[in-house]
């Protein structure tokens, strides 16, 4: 299945050889990615030819890991409805639905009549 | 209201070399510890996933990294309380630990402290370093280490620095090709480095460690540049060719994934947030917190060990973290000073033996000056705000004298990462701008929460 | 505070000089929560009261004129605002406190509102809310930007900014011939007039110049969020939504000396309040928090004063440097080089009110 984006399906990373282990599925943007259990979201990620996590909340720049320790704050995406979660200090997780960042967080305001 | 906080005769942050040795050693003396780590396991990030790492990884990473598995072991075993995905957000001089765990916010707190934050990478502010596709050379290791991912085309490697061409050796044991090697170590550098030689060789072990390291990537035959300046990635979404300059020429690989390295840095979080002094280090261009022998902050009670008070290396930071513990054990139940100063001795000489090299890598890998201060105005400094070279050169101009004010013209700072990734090149343009040491400019005023930490958190805290 | 006067003098046609401390100061404008705000100031001094409403009125001209000048846009919103508040006797307590100051001359406009008269207007507060009060003339504004815009005006009107000038003394020129005032590291400047906006520092200079203007530090603890999509249109008293799309929280009150540090204890209550104000604010992130020395007179209001011994020296502070910005450049400024007559009234903010023995103070707010 093609993504809905134009991004190029060549990943920047890839399991080395002989990489055993379980599988798991996520989702990134809707499309359903099979990924090796017990790594980072950032990991696995880049692992299936994610190359921009977010847009920037100052000018909607594309960005995507820098450091993947926990300092650089570029691996932003949300992940099952929390916006702005640092992707490389996560663990992939069966059935994890992953969003790209689109700027600032939002929030879902109840209605006036609530 | 904090009802019962659980105390600990130490509790430690940071679960790499420094901190699990502090730990073991304090419970040589029978001290109750705790170990705080925002990673699940043990390891930090030289030794990040030693405990999963399979032989064929080991392999590849080479015998330093797989000495931390002993480490690891002697901490499982040694009785302190491990406590992993802890994200540590405030650290008081009372010595209480706030941190974030499983979406609840906690309090512990120590009789004595050991702050053991470790290092990282060193910005590399160049233009076009924001790129997708635009990593450390340390994330991508820590990439392999965590998740056994490789890059799937040959990889261009740019900078210098000991971890760079670590990376390019760990690449080739491991079948990844390497496009290029685009080092900045030139004529200069051996100059600066040639009066340390001789502490280079007190540390021949590390020294000949490092000329086979070379020796391999040589016989490999990967296209090197060496010597080479003005780095330049570029691409308009992502990634695409890194341009340089080299035997006067500006040169230009293809490539979709860089792999920049500049040094590491201490991570000085922590040291800035409880207001401890620190100076600026001119050989290795980061600041440093001041402390007395064993490491400890004025009178405190809290120690910091580690590559978070100076770059020294996985080994040394191990025995830093042994003496930062045997000084707390000796506070907290007086040792006869006979069998004090026998470990004290013993440690120390450990210690200068893993050191002796420094001085000479510090002046061989020095990172180059206009990859610290961007000369290009376009260069993005905060890269969490996109504050530019140029603007924090404005602001200097109408009268911004240090990085506190930068925060207030434009915002500089002032984003999640809170100045880690921008702190250094700020104080160094303004100090260069102002034609004034970086000591005289300082650094970012570091406020709480160290890590983010969700309001909803903060307020369903005991 | 004093960036706005030398501001207004500036363009009163002064030659100005401004002495700023530098990057290490306490800056009182860190701890200024940004807010443009009317409503419940004056409680008990009328002429306090009507010259909150004259600053209000004055800020729109005084934002866009400052944005013409040097181009800095200070993110001024003046489209009302809230106070919340948690029980029926707050509110009440609340009702009766505005009507009393609105009762002299009605030009302090409020309305009080139930829970469900708030939720509709702010559809994001929570439960807990028993109900508020609004007042449409309140706004806010970014106050580092302002000192930003403030700088740079004043620097275009051809005045003069000193950085790192850490003044320690002031003293008169013989008789009626200026004033001196010297640093801690040696450099002096002198002046034909001489105003005393150093905040804290006023408690120590103000004497040496003849004049009163005893003040307290006064910690305030603010806690900023990641940015966030719009979703607050209007400023609250403790929680506003910046420009940027961050959500500033306050704020502690707190006697601590001159501590600006943080404390775990403020950080989490102010935390609460947030989310039972605004639940929704539960999931979202906290990225700095910090406390800031605010500068406390006895009475929580400004003192505004030429010295009578020295004629040509003035003190002048207050904790509301960004709601009062506007009359600090266009009433004090003008005062003070001559170019105005003193503000109609301005005898009531002298400084000495606090050495009537028959006067009792508080600063509550």
């Amino acid at each position: 299945m093609h993504t809905k984006t134009q991004e190029s399906r060549i990943s920047l990373f890839m399991p080395e050889e002989n990489a055993g282990g379980r599988k798991i599925r996520i989702y990134f943007d809707d499309q359903q990615l099979t990924v090796p259990e017990g790594v980072s979201v950032a990991s696995a990620l880049l692992m299936s030819g994610v190359r921009t996590f977010r847009a920037t909340p100052v000018s909607g720049s594309p960005r995507a890991p820098y450091c993947m320790m926990g300092v650089c704050f570029e691996c932003l995406v949300e992940i099952d409805g929390r916006p702005s979660r640092q992707s490389c200090l996560t663990q992939v997780q069966e059935g994890m639905v992953i969003k790209r960042q689109d700027g600032a967080s939002g929030l879902n305001i109840p209605s006036a009549e609530g | 209201m904090a009802t019962g906080v659980e105390v600990f005769d130490l509790v430690v942050i940071g679960a790499g070399p420094a901190g699990l040795s502090a730990a073991i050693e304090a419970r040589r003396f029978g001290l109750s510890a705790v170990v705080l780590d925002e990673q699940r396991r043990v390891g930090g990030q030289i030794y990040r996933a030693i405990e999963e790492s399979s032989p064929r990884r080991r392999e590849v990473l080479g015998a330093d990294y797989a000495a931390g598995a002993k480490l690891a072991q002697d901490f499982a075993s040694c009785g302190a309380v491990h406590v992993g995905g802890a994200a540590v957000w405030n650290v008081d001089r009372d010595k209480t630990v706030s941190y974030l765990l499983d979406g609840g916010s906690r309090k512990v707190r120590g009789r004595s402290l050991v702050l053991a934050s470790g290092a990282m990478e060193r910005p590399f502010p160049v233009p076009g370093w924001t790129l997708p596709g635009v990593m450390g050379a340390g994330a991508a290791q820590i990439l392999y280490k965590s998740s056994g991912a490789v890059p799937t085309e040959p990889v261009v490697l740019a900078g210098g620095g000991p971890l760079l061409f670590l990376l390019a050796q760990q690449y080739l044991e491991a079948g990844v090709k390497i496009k290029a090697l685009i080092h900045t170590t030139g004529a200069d550098d051996y100059l600066r480095a040639a009066p340390h030689v001789l502490g280079a060789l007190r540390g021949w072990k590390d020294l000949s460690k490092g000329t086979r390291m070379l020796k391999k990537i040589r016989s490999h035959g990967v296209q090197t540049f060496a010597g080479a300046s003005s780095f330049a990635i570029e691409g308009s979404e992502k990634a695409e060719s890194i341009a340089f300059t080299h035997n006067g020429q500006r040169k230009r690989v293809e490539t979709s994934l860089v792999l920049l390295h500049q040094g590491v840095v201490p991570n000085t979080q922590l040291s800035w947030s409880l207001r401890a002094e620190h100076r600026w280090d001119e050989r290795q261009l980061c600041w440093i917190p001041i402390t007395d022998a064993y490491g400890q902050i004025e009178e405190t009670g809290i120690y910091i060990a580690g590559d978070s008070r100076g770059i020294v290396g996985a080994k040394a930071s191990a025995c830093q973290g042994r003496l930062a513990a045997l000084s707390i054990a000796n506070r907290l139940q007086p040792i006869a000073p006979g069998a004090f100063k026998q470990r004290e001795q013993a440690i120390l000489d450990e210690i200068r033996a893993h050191v002796q090299i420094r001085p000479f890598l510090d002046a061989l890998y020095r990172p180059q000056n206009e990859h610290r201060i961007p000369e290009h105005d376009e260069v993005m400094v905060c890269r969490c705000e996109e504050v530019k070279a140029g603007q924090i050169r404005k602001y200097v101009e109408v009268g911004c004298l240090g990085p506190n004010q930068t925060k207030a013209f434009g915002r500089c700072g002032m984003g999640p990462c809170q100045g880690r990734l921008c702190g250094l090149t700020v104080t160094e343009i303004i100090a260069s701008e102002r034609k004034v040491s970086p000591q005289d400019v300082g650094y970012y005023r570091i406020r709480p929460p160290i890590k983010p930490i969700t309001l909803g958190e903060l307020a369903s805290s005991e | 505070m004093g960036a706005a006067i030398a501001y207004g003098a500036a363009k009163s046609g002064s030659a100005v000089t401004l002495l700023d401390q530098g990057d290490v100061a306490y800056r009182a404008s860190r701890g200024n929560f940004g807010l443009v705000w009317l409503q419940s100031k004056g409680a008990g001094f009328p002429r306090y009261a009507r010259w909150s409403r004259d600053a209000v009125d004055h800020w729109g001209p005084l934002a866009s004129e400052l944005r013409e000048l040097t181009g800095v846009d200070v993110d001024l919103q003046q489209n009302g605002g809230f106070w919340i508040g948690f029980s029926e006797k707050e509110v009440a307590e609340r009702e009766a406190m505005l009507a009393k100051i609105n009762a002299a001359d009605g030009r302090t406009p409020f309305e009080m509102l139930d829970h469900h008269e708030l939720k509709a207007r702010l559809p994001a507060i929570g439960p807990k809310v028993a109900g508020g009060s609004w007042c449409p003339l309140d706004g806010h504004a970014n106050p580092l930007k302002l000192l930003h815009a403030l700088h740079a005006g004043i620097q275009a009107l051809g005045g003069r900014i000193c950085n790192g000038a850490d003044v320690a003394e002031v003293c008169p020129i013989g008789e009626g011939q200026g004033f001196r005032a010297r640093s801690s590291d040696g450099r002096q400047w002198i002046g034909e007039k001489i105003v005393l906006a150093a905040g804290l520092s006023n408690s120590v200079l103000a004497p040496q110049l003849g004049l009163h203007a005893p003040v307290v530090p006064n910690r305030g603890q603010v806690l900023i969020t990641e940015r966030l999509k719009k979703f607050l249109p209007h400023p609250t008293n403790k929680a506003r939504q910046t420009a940027e799309g961050t959500v500033q929280l306050g704020f502690s009150v707190e006697d601590v000396g001159l501590d600006d540090g943080t404390t775990v204890a403020a950080i989490e209550w102010i935390a609460k309040r947030a989310v039972a104000t605004f639940p929704i604010l539960s999931s979202v992130k906290l990225v700095r928090a910090w406390g800031a020395l605010r500068v406390m007179t006895p009475d929580g209001s400004p003192i505004y004063q030429e010295s009578a011994r020295y004629p040509g020296a003035f003190t002048a502070t207050s904790h509301s440097g960004v709601s009062l910005a506007g009359s600090h450049a266009y009433e004090i400024g003008p005062w003070i080089t001559g170019v105005k007559s003193a503000p109609e009234g301005i005898e009531e903010f002298a400084g000495e009110r606090f050495l009537d023995p028959d006067r009792k103070f508080s600063n509550a707010h």
